[in-house]
């Protein structure tokens, strides 16, 4: 596949973008919005991110080989990432599997430890 | 004509082909260092779960204009390498060589800012160790949580700075190659190959700047 070449104007009309939602994302960062503040300045990060790999990268123009390539990547990012917190942010509800009475749970599902010490809290991520 | 070009190898049919195996190789390299930071990236995730106040105390230390400021150098370094690569598909030797000085100066603009927060941080005692100091927040008064917060920032931030000395370092050994006119509109894969990497690097600090600096620039200084 012959290469692409890009227009000056796209280039510096990318990097314009680029500028801009950085000026807009430090902006964001002064104001005090809780949990919006995360996900504004997160989808602004993907959002540049983007830009680069499909405009300065190329990637917009690859072959499809390099498109998976690059996807894959990023999948694999969010296997990392996502089932490591599946397990952080399961363990206030296990936390309270284990506080529930002996007499409600079967046996053979408890999750005390030997010495009865069924209600201690997670040494690892404690409740915050 | 591709087909006898001397920077076609012989395992290769067409110049093409061999462009598009240098990019595959070079994206799968890549790959390995979106993993190489995401561990990073995960502790980072799981440790500010914990540690949130002390984090956000932590992070409003940092000098956000550096990391905003830093940000925009480093745009402005992926434009200029871009288009050290336009000058090469459009056959411009000279410009190649001086967007390719551009670039490197300003990575190296990035560099300077960079080792003037370093040197702030360490004045202030902020890197972890037995000298470790932080004014803990009333919310999580145990400084060594604001302490995993700056082993965190300077493993990611220095990860990173290594990556842009070895950018540099890749930068410069383009240049006398450019000038001597061997990049062409036929053949120019190490400056393609190169370009993806400085773009990567771009993009790690693209997330560093939020998850860093501008999370906690909110609080009080």
């Amino acid at each position: 596949m012959p290469e692409h070449v890009s227009s000056f104007k796209s280039y510096v009309g990318t990097w314009a973008a680029l500028m801009a939602l950085t000026g807009v994302t430090v902006w964001v960062g002064y104001q005090d919005l809780g949990i919006a503040n995360d996900v504004v300045a997160l989808a602004i990060a993907v959002a540049k991110a983007l830009l680069v790999i499909l405009l300065f990268m190329h990637v917009k123009e690859s072959s499809r080989l390099t498109k998976l390539t690059v996807a894959a990547g990023f999948f694999w990012l969010a296997i990392l990432i996502g089932i490591t917190l599946t397990d952080y942010l399961s363990r206030p509800a296990v936390d309270k599997l284990r506080a529930v009475p002996a007499a409600v749970v079967p046996a053979s599902s408890r999750l005390e430890q030997p010495n009865g010490e069924s209600a201690r809290p997670n040494p690892v991520l404690p409740h915050r | 004509m591709s087909s006898t070009h001397s920077a076609l190898q012989h395992h290769f049919d067409t110049l093409d082909q061999q462009r598009e195996a240098s990019t595959f190789g070079m994206w799968c390299f890549l790959v390995t260092e979106i993993m190489f930071f995401g561990g990073l990236f995960t502790a980072y995730v799981v440790y500010r779960l914990r540690y949130q106040a002390a984090f956000e105390a932590a992070s409003n230390s940092l000098l956000t204009w550096a990391g905003a400021v830093n940000t925009a150098v480093l745009i402005c370094s992926s434009l200029t390498m871009a288009l050290a690569i336009r000058s090469a598909q459009l056959d411009r030797r000279k410009a190649i060589v001086w967007f390719l000085l551009v670039t490197m100066l300003l990575g190296a603009t990035f560099l300077g800012i960079k080792a003037f927060e370093y040197t702030t941080e360490f004045r202030e005692h902020h890197y972890p160790g037995p000298s470790f100091h932080f004014d803990a927040p009333p919310a999580d008064p145990n400084p060594h949580h604001a302490e995993m917060f700056f082993a965190i920032y300077f493993c990611m931030t220095g990860l990173h700075a290594a990556h842009m000395l070895i950018g540099l370092g890749l930068l410069s050994s383009l240049l006398a190659p450019a000038w001597k006119g061997r990049y062409t509109p036929e053949w120019h894969n190490p400056l393609e190959c190169i370009g993806l990497y400085w773009h990567f690097v771009d993009i790690v600090w693209i997330f560093l700047l939020p998850l860093l600096y501008l999370f906690g620039a909110h609080g009080t200084k």
